[in-house]
């Protein structure tokens, strides 16, 4: 017979026990105990980056691409880039960015998703530039907190090993 | 709306699970109302963020059979943050459209199932999966981008205008713009302390909130609410048969909804949508929404005032539960719902307009009592089991409008005077949609 997972009254012990021996019985304040097992769930996605993909192509290449919108009248140009005019609803076409811009917001993330963790600290940044009416979210590397502020010049920085992801761009003061 | 319930927020209830949570407040909330039978409810409407916290798909359907509720109609709700506002208005809907007479909205959310950090990547897939969540994703980040923009637009160019240095000038504004959220931390916990289901009352002061360990800069650990187990029911009823149940019954007398964009980096900078109150020379030089303001709250706000007859916010509202998943995002939604001028939240702050009277913050509140916000410390200090947290306010309203919180929380303390009417507010991520309810007091 197997023996009773051991009991914890704290659930930071119980979590630790899972990492440990997979089981455990949490005693709440009132005397409930509660079996406790660690359940684990991993999958793999076949994503496709569909009407998007030029955009991750470009990264590969060292082009940046964003949308314009093809209605005279209307041309609405967008860093993130889009298919279809959000203004308009008109097609877009892809045209290519400048490669420098200044910062419209940004912080430093000291925490993360469990994802990013051992990544911390990070800098996130919305970039803007002339003459295109939207933003990019990027990556901002070889700056500490305190050298950021709204308005710094930053420029591009391909990934020579691009791996396909947003992160194959990322930006550094300039 | 009759009657609601409402389980005590927790970081974690490994007793409980979802069904037995949404059982418990279900319980508390029929209780002492003989006549609230299971044969009187005509269907339901239930509320959960993400199948990812217990990896259980269409535990809703779980959720109605627990209660024994099969066969009657149900649906699930999820619109992100916002999932148990949207759950409140489904209920209203049920009910408004004569479809049904009574209609009970259920809402929950076990995020203990997983370790912290994988919970905030399960919250971050709510944002673009192509182009955000890979660069890092992570709400707080988000939201903190956010704020440091509001800061520059409402701060760096009003406060510190006249400092030369760029650098510098921003930097004193963020730290003005930090002290001012850690007051609205401090408001939170401190009211929480009177509020029995809270998961995190704090007797805090503005240096304890501002040294708590950043997160994301500038915002620190006070300043952002955690995650939670939880549940919440409101049960939604036709005027008809309301009064059979109770002789204090609440009317839900306007409903709005807004949305924006999921990226951040795709809001526009056009114009402000007007509150009646407001013109256009207010804003002559103000782009937006920008990243700095949630155009989703002010639209669903604009709805959900123009259904109720409200021209005048500040002045018509008693209360708001306003969802204060950030200290930041709390100062932007007074803006957004017209309770100051975008780019006052600041001082409304300041002055104490959000505060209770009666209750000791440490600092001086002048004005408290013009319009509490979060009377019952919101989601900072009562927790976010995000299916459940929209509902939440919902019955704290409710209570508050029946005159009813003493008894609930055995405690008197958050109890406004005489209140008639109040708003509930709900919001996902970052401000993509947006539900904004308003409660009458429906007895004399």
């Amino acid at each position: 017979m197997k023996a009773r997972p051991p009991t914890l009254t704290k659930f930071r012990d119980v979590q630790a026990e899972l990492a440990r021996s997979g089981a455990a019985l949490f005693r709440d304040p009132d005397g409930v105990e509660s079996l406790v097992v660690r359940y684990p769930y991993a999958i793999e996605y076949i994503h496709s980056y569909a009407e998007d993909s030029p955009f991750f192509l470009g990264l590969a290449e060292g082009r940046l691409r964003g949308s314009r919108c093809t209605k005279s009248g209307c041309g609405c140009v967008y860093a993130t880039p889009r298919s279809h005019c959000m203004e308009c609803g008109s097609p877009t076409e892809w045209v290519d960015l400048p490669k420098a811009g200044k910062l419209h917001s940004w912080t430093t993330c000291h925490f993360g998703s469990e994802a990013f963790l051992k990544e911390t600290p990070y800098n996130l940044a919305l970039v803007e530039f002339d003459g295109v009416n939207s933003l990019l979210l990027v990556r901002l590397k070889d700056a500490r907190e305190s050298d950021l502020y709204v308005g710094m010049p930053v420029e591009a920085r391909f990934d020579p090993n691009p791996k396909y992801a947003v992160t194959d761009i990322w930006f550094v003061p300039k | 709306m009759v009657t609601g319930g409402v389980t005590k927020f927790a970081k974690a209830h490994p007793a409980m699970d979802f069904r037995l949570m949404v059982k418990r407040a279900y319980d508390y909330a029929v209780k002492g109302i003989p006549n609230l039978t299971k044969d009187r409810i005509d269907g339901t409407r239930i509320s959960y963020f993400s199948d990812h916290f217990s990896r259980q798909l269409k535990a809703a359907s779980m959720v109605q059979d627990y209660l024994g509720l099969n066969p009657k109609g149900s649906v699930r709700i999820e619109w992100g943050g916002a999932t148990g506002g949207e759950c409140f208005q489904a209920a209203y809907e049920a009910v408004a459209s004569g479809r049904m007479d009574v209609c009970l909205a259920a809402g929950y959310e076990t995020m203990s199932r997983v370790a912290t950090w994988k919970g905030n990547e399960f919250i971050a897939l709510a944002s673009d999966t192509n182009f955000d969540f890979p660069l890092g994703g992570f709400y707080t980040g988000y939201y903190a981008l956010m704020v440091v923009r509001h800061i520059y637009e409402y701060l760096r160019l009003t406060r510190f205008a006249h400092v030369q240095d760029e650098r510098e000038a921003q930097r004193l504004a963020i730290q003005e713009g930090s002290r001012i959220m850690s007051m609205v931390s401090v408001k939170n916990h401190r009211n929480a302390l009177h509020n029995p289901y809270a998961q995190y009352p704090k007797r805090l002061t503005v240096q304890d909130v501002l040294n708590s360990e950043m997160i994301s800069y500038p915002l620190t650990r006070e300043q952002i609410c955690t995650m939670s187990d939880g549940a919440a029911v409101a049960f939604l009823c036709s005027e008809s048969v309301a009064r059979e149940f109770t002789d204090r019954p609440v009317l839900v007398k306007g409903v709005g909804c807004g949305t924006d964009t999921m990226r951040l980096a795709d809001r526009p900078f056009g114009k402000v949508p007007l509150m009646p109150n407001e013109s256009a020379r207010d804003y002559a030089h103000l782009p937006y929404p920008g990243v700095h303001s949630f155009r989703a709250g002010r639209a669903a706000g604009l709805e959900a005032y123009r259904m109720a007859g409200i021209t005048d916010p500040n002045r018509e509202l008693d209360f708001i539960e306003l969802h204060d998943a950030y200290a930041s995002s709390e100062i932007q939604t007074y803006e957004d719902l017209g309770l100051c001028r975008y780019g006052e939240g600041y001082g409304f702050v300041e002055r104490g307009d959000p505060f209770l009277r009666g209750i000791d913050y440490g600092f001086p509140t002048p004005h408290a009592g013009a319009i509490p916000v979060n009377p019952s410390g919101g989601l900072i200090a009562c927790g976010h089991p995000v299916g459940a947290t929209g509902l939440m306010q919902g019955v704290f309203a409710f209570w508050q409008l029946q005159g009813t919180v003493p008894q609930h929380f055995g405690d008197p303390a958050l109890q406004l005077k005489d209140p008639k009417r109040g708003a509930i507010h709900s919001h996902a991520g970052t401000g993509s949609s947006v539900t904004v309810s308003i409660l009458e007091r429906g007895f004399r």
